[in-house]
Formats: C-alpha cells, structure tokens, sequence
C-alpha cells in the first residue's frame, strides 16, 4: 500500500516537473498564456471586488459573454466522446490512442465551463450554498442543480479515465477493463446529458419564447459534435507538429466524417428553426427578428449572425466536397466551423433571449473591456490547461516517460529523449 | 548550472510579482462580508435564537453604515391570510408615484437606480406589452388615446424563479409572498431570466442609499438593505403589510387605482372585486404562472 502510494506520488511528481520542461517555443507558448490569465484575473479580481457592473450586463441583458462562452465550451467537452465512440463501439483502431487527447480536452474544456459560470456569479463567495448536504441544491427542480451535478461528474469521470489509462501506461502494464470500460461507457451517455441538461436550462423558461422551443436541443448536440472535434482535428495536428507523437492522417479523416455529418444536421436544423421562427409570423417573433434583421433600429447582432451562418456553410460545402480530404481544406473548414458555432451558440442564443424584455423593452447589450479580459484570461488558462495536460501524456504514450526510466536523469529544456516505441 | 538556477529563480520571483500585481484590485475590498454572514445558516434552519443573532449582526451593519440604528423584524406570515392586489387600469394615470413611494419604503439603491415597478404606457385598444413606451416622460399625464399598466412582481402561484433557484434562496411563504433571502442567494441571475413579468433586479454593485432617506422599520425578507450581488424584488411590503397595513405604492397612488387585501376573508375589498367586477385578467395568463395581482377595468 504504502509502496503504490510512493509510486503514485512520484508519477505525479515527475508530471508536474515535465509540465516545466519543454524548449523555447513551448516557455513563449506558456508565458503568453500566463501572461493572459493574470490579464483575465487581475480584470476579474476588479469585478470582485466592485460588482457585475463593470461588465455589460444589465437588469434587461443579465446573462452576457460569460454564458454564452460556458454554453459553446459544454459542447466542446460533450464532443469528447465522439472520439470514444467509434473505438470503443465500433472497434476503431486508428482513434484508439487519441482518445485520451479527446478526453484530456473535456476536462480542460469543464474546467473552464466551471471558470465561467463562477466568474458570472453575484457572490461567489457563497458557492458552498450549492454544495449538497452543507448548502441547499434545489434538485431535481432547478435545471441549473442539475447542470452543477452533471458538469462535475463529467469532469471526475474523465479525469478517473485519463488518469487511469496513463498511469497504466506509466507503469508499463495493462490496463484492467473493469476499471475503466464501464465508465467509459457511463461517460458516452453522461457527455449527451451534459449538453441536454445546459440546453434544458434555457428551454425550460416558458416566459423566453426564443429559448422555449424543443429544437434548442437537439441543435445543441449537433452543433457540438461538429465544433468539438474540429478543435480536435486541429489540436492533433499541432500536437504531430510539436512533438515526435505518431498521428495518421486516416486518423483525422475519421472525424473529418463526424464532423461532416454533424454539420449538415447542424445546418438542416437551422432551417427548420428559422422557417419556424418566421413564416407563423406570431408575435413571439421578436426576438429572432432583432437577430437576423434588426428590430426598430437596434442590429448589434446581425452582422454577427450573418457571419456564423455564411461561415456554417462555407464549411458545409468544404466538408462535403472530396476538396476537404486535403488537410489545407479541412482545417479551413474546421476554423470556419469553431467560429461559426461559437458566435451562434454563444451570442447568438443567449443575447437575443434577453431582447426584447418580457416587458417589450430594446435594450442592447455589449461586452465591456474588463469582461472580455475575464473572457480571455479563461481562454487562455483553458489553454494552459490543455497544454500542460498533454506535455504530460504525450511522453507517457510514447514511452519516454515510464516507470521503466525513473532512476535516469530528468529531461531538460530542449532536449527530448529519443522516442521509444510504446507497449500495446 | 548557476544561470540556469539564476534564471529559473528569476522566473519565479517574476511570477510571483505578476500574481501579486494580478490579485492587487482585492486591496478595496473593504466590507464585503464578515465571517458571520458566510457562515450564516439558510432562513428556514435557523432557530430564533440564531435568527435574533442574525438580526443584531444586521442591525450593528446597518447603524455602522449609515448612523441609523434601525429596527430590524423577522415577521412571520399570518395564519388565514393570502395577500391579492387588484389594479383598476382604467384609472391608473401613470403618474409614477408608486415607483418612487416604493423606492423610498424599501430602501432601494438610488445609485444604479433599482425599481421594482415600472409603468408601461400602452396604446389604446392593444394589449401587446411589445408597444409598451417604458420610457414617457410627457409635461402632463395621462395622455390622450393612452391607458398605463404598472407591472411589478405578480406573485404567482406557480412562480418560475423559486422553480429555478438552484439554491431555494427564494420561495413563496403560505401568505402568498415570494420572499428572498438576500443573504443566501449566490447572485446567478437564473430567477432574473425565468421571470416573464420582468420583475427582479440585480444588485450590479454596492447600492447606495442616502442615509437620511434610509427607511429604518425594516424586515429580514423584506427592505432591509441589500448587499452587492444579489437579487430583490416587490415583496408586497412584508414589513407593513405583515402588521395589517398597506404597501406605501396603494398608499401614494393618487386616484386609488390600487387595492389591497386577504383574498381568504370572503369581506375584503379584493374579495369584492374578483366576485363582482365583470372583467379582470391576469398579466401573460397563458403562462401559467397564475398571478395574485390581478388588473381590471372600471369607471
């Protein structure tokens, strides 16, 4: 026991010592991300301290960019597991190993979920007030317990298989299938629930006509399976560029088909929803009307809209076309695709929920300076995040860094032990 | 190795500056809570013991900041008392007054401005509160070819924000009254977003009071001075209603469109008007939310 505690301890040890160790373009990379994370602290620091009215935020528009940017990012942790799908249903071996990136993503993408909707809290202060047993978590009657149980759980589950497949690897043995494929397959189910739950919460508000309409979620669960591994497809790319790490190009092309799919749903569903919207022509129009046209002067979202819709389709067409097997085109259509599904899943749901107000009131809505710094120090420590999560996993699949090498010198800046093949 | 370490030291005394620089806004905190009030218990599982505690704490809080040693209540719904407000649209003439009476009564921040009623002006013959004019500011009111319509909160039987909370940090008491407990809400906004009558606000920063316009008769789910970060709204007056007044907006209103009362007591006037006055409706009916503040029309 006390043997597999010291080992474990100096497994973390020796993760967190390489989380250090990279060469110079690894320390720009971090220092730039760090730099932006105090950026976004020291700006959510100033909030704490004199309230939401340094953001944009109103008693008219009281959700903002920080919703909006939890919303997109649930998705983007949802769409971990259309990774884990094909190799653990359908036997995909292509995918096997990058699964754990997928996964390594959710948890980094929850993180900052949590980071969001905190930094959107009055009085974070009293966060214990939603911790069960101590506080009083109004479950299962607020849509937003629930969101707190399912994001939380998504985050420990992902973390245990991550964990527990890399310490495996570490040591060089095989991984026990009781530990690990349940909850895999518990996670599949749990990813879709996430994402049900997050869109449930706007649906569920009879009084915002714009949010309550069953199409939110299933547009929701679209939209994130194609925004979701898009960033993937990049992300694995960087990570074949940076690193010796071996990721085959059929590899890519797999989700390139998710995210195909995904995107044509996507776009499909758009239309039913906007057909909806405007050809009934009833009252409860208005707030899509200020959307996708402007309403009574008042337009701060349509360029916006425009934009992520002509984007959604460019990147239709590129992923339909045989043009996208090329990975230039791809990753075209995978950037045009995260920007469009981030401007429509974040602004363009949560703004115009809020415009007009139940009492027919136009009051705009932008985002201040110091609220986009929140915004990007989040981003940023998201990134880092990431980063560090795969400057750890990345030598542990490769084999560079095992059990088997402990008692050898640590690698220092720039230099990278020669790859060894890893143990299947 | 000696620059190596030279650097690596540098790296983290550099970082450590960077933190401090970052975390440096904290420096103003000033009162923003005290152990008392994080460690506070939720309303319902407090005895009385730790409720007169919490009031004393109140009390010193409020004597500290504005010089007024107020009188701070825990009142309790009545037993066979279901509070209805009716409003008589036909002689509402928006004059506003019951907004400012209400700011006044319930010690809301002057500075952002938080009212928890607000008057539309409507056209003639429509009801689509999306012509609603928020913003009239005419010479003289009422206005030809207008009527006004105050809305504030409609306690609902069915209220939307206790629904959402996901704190129970607002409820509806056996009176009928959706209270919060200002306290124990986390500041989220959900009730805020679920409401269709746009009736709560959001404390965005440190409200300001005058203290020589503080309202000292004060209550725990009722106008006692709010802290930064979260939500309050229409109350139907708890401190005096609960004591068998009326709320100061029926006081002031100049033309008494406002009425007032226990729906339970088969003599009061509110009974009298939702048994005799042939056309009253409740605001988004098809909600569902089934308000206790009904609107009716009558010369």
């Amino acid at each position: 026991m006390i043997h597999a505690t010291r080992d474990y301890l100096t497994f973390l040890w020796r993760c967190a010592r390489i989380a250090f160790v990279g060469d110079w373009r690894y320390y720009t990379w971090m220092g730039g991300l760090t730099v932006f994370s105090l950026l976004g602290l020291h700006a959510y620091c100033n909030q704490f301290v004199h309230g939401l009215i340094v953001t944009g935020m109103s008693d008219e528009v009281s959700w903002g960019v920080y919703i909006a940017n939890f919303t997109f990012l649930v998705g983007v942790a949802a769409a971990a597991v259309m990774m884990v799908i094909p190799v653990y249903i359908y036997d995909n071996e292509e995918l096997h190993d990058l699964v754990i990136f997928g996964e390594l993503l959710a948890v980094a993408a929850i993180i900052m979920c949590l980071a969001f909707v905190t930094v959107d809290l009055g009085r974070p202060d009293r966060f214990w007030h939603l911790i069960p047993g101590i506080g009083q978590l109004n479950f299962p009657r607020s849509m937003l317990s629930w969101d707190v149980i399912v994001l939380n759980g998504y985050l420990l589950l992902n973390i245990h298989i991550c964990g527990y497949l890399l310490y495996c690897r570490y040591q060089g043995r095989k991984p026990s299938k009781w530990f690990y494929i349940p909850f895999v397959f518990i996670a599949i189910v749990w990813a879709v629930s996430i994402h049900t739950v997050t869109a449930f919460l706007y649906v569920g508000l009879g009084g915002r006509p714009f949010w309550n309409s069953s199409i939110v979620g299933p547009r929701f669960l679209a939209s994130a399976f194609s925004a979701g591994p898009a960033i993937i497809i990049l992300a694995l790319q960087v990570i074949r560029r940076v690193t010796r790490y071996h990721i085959t190009d059929k590899a890519l092309l797999t989700l390139r088909s998710i995210v195909q799919v995904s995107m044509i749903i996507n776009v499909f569903l758009l239309i039913n929803e906007i057909f909806k919207e405007f050809y009934s022509g009833n009252l409860h129009v208005a707030s899509s009307k200020y959307l996708f046209l402007g309403l009574d002067g008042h337009h701060a979202l349509v360029p916006w809209i425009w934009t992520a819709i002509v984007f959604n389709l460019i990147s239709m067409f590129l992923l339909i076309l045989p043009l996208s097997r090329s990975l230039r085109w791809l990753d075209v259509a995978c950037v045009l695709c995260i920007v469009g599904i981030w401007i429509e899943k974040g602004m363009g749901l949560v703004i115009p929920g809020f415009i007009p107000t139940p009492l027919g009131a136009l009051i705009e809505y932008t985002p201040s300076m110091n609220e986009t710094l929140v915004c990007l120090g989040i981003w940023a420590f998201g990134l880092l995040c990431y980063t560090i999560f795969l400057r750890m996993s990345v030598p542990i699949l490769q084999g560079t860094l095992s059990k088997a090498n402990e008692h050898l010198p640590e690698p220092e800046a720039g230099v990278e032990h020669s790859p060894v093949p890893a143990p299947h | 190795m000696g620059r190596r370490n030279f650097l690596r030291s540098s790296a983290a005394f550099a970082g450590l500056g960077a933190l401090a620089a970052s975390l440096s806004p904290l420096r103003e905190i000033g009162d923003y809570s005290s152990v008392d009030e994080f460690m506070q218990k939720y309303y319902k599982e407090m005895t009385p013991d730790d409720m007169s505690k919490v009031i004393k704490r109140i009390e010193n809080e409020v004597q500290r900041q504005y010089g007024i040693r107020p009188h701070v209540r825990d009142l309790k719904p009545m037993d066979g008392v279901e509070f209805v407000y009716c409003l008589n649209l036909t002689r509402c003439i928006g004059c506003r007054k019951c907004v400012h009476a209400c700011v006044a009564e319930n010690n809301q921040s002057r500075n952002p401005e938080i009212q928890y009623i607000r008057v539309l002006k409507l056209p003639h013959g429509s009801m689509d509160i999306e012509k609603a004019d928020h913003l009239y500011n005419p010479e003289a009111v009422p206005q030809k070819g207008f009527f006004y319509m105050p809305v504030q909160c409609q306690q609902c039987h069915n209220p939307p924000c206790v629904k959402v909370c996901p704190v129970h940090a607002t409820w509806q008491e056996k009176d009928g009254i959706t209270v919060i407990d200002y306290d124990w809400c986390i500041g989220c906004r959900y009730c805020e977003a679920a409401c269709p009558y746009w009736a709560r606000r959001f404390n965005f920063t440190k409200p300001e009071i005058p203290k020589e316009r503080l309202n000292p008769n004060m209550a725990y789910l009722g106008n006692r001075p709010r802290k930064q970060g979260v939500m309050e709204k229409c109350h139907f007056c708890i401190q005096r209603t609960r004591v068998g007044r009326y709320p100061a907006c029926l006081e002031v209103c100049p033309v008494g469109a406002r009425k007032f009362g226990n729906i339970l007591d088969p003599d009061s006037e509110v009974s009298y008007i939702l048994r005799e006055k042939r056309i009253f409706i409740q605001l988004k009916e098809e909600m569902g939310t089934n308000p206790r503040f009904f609107y009716y029309f009558e010369k």
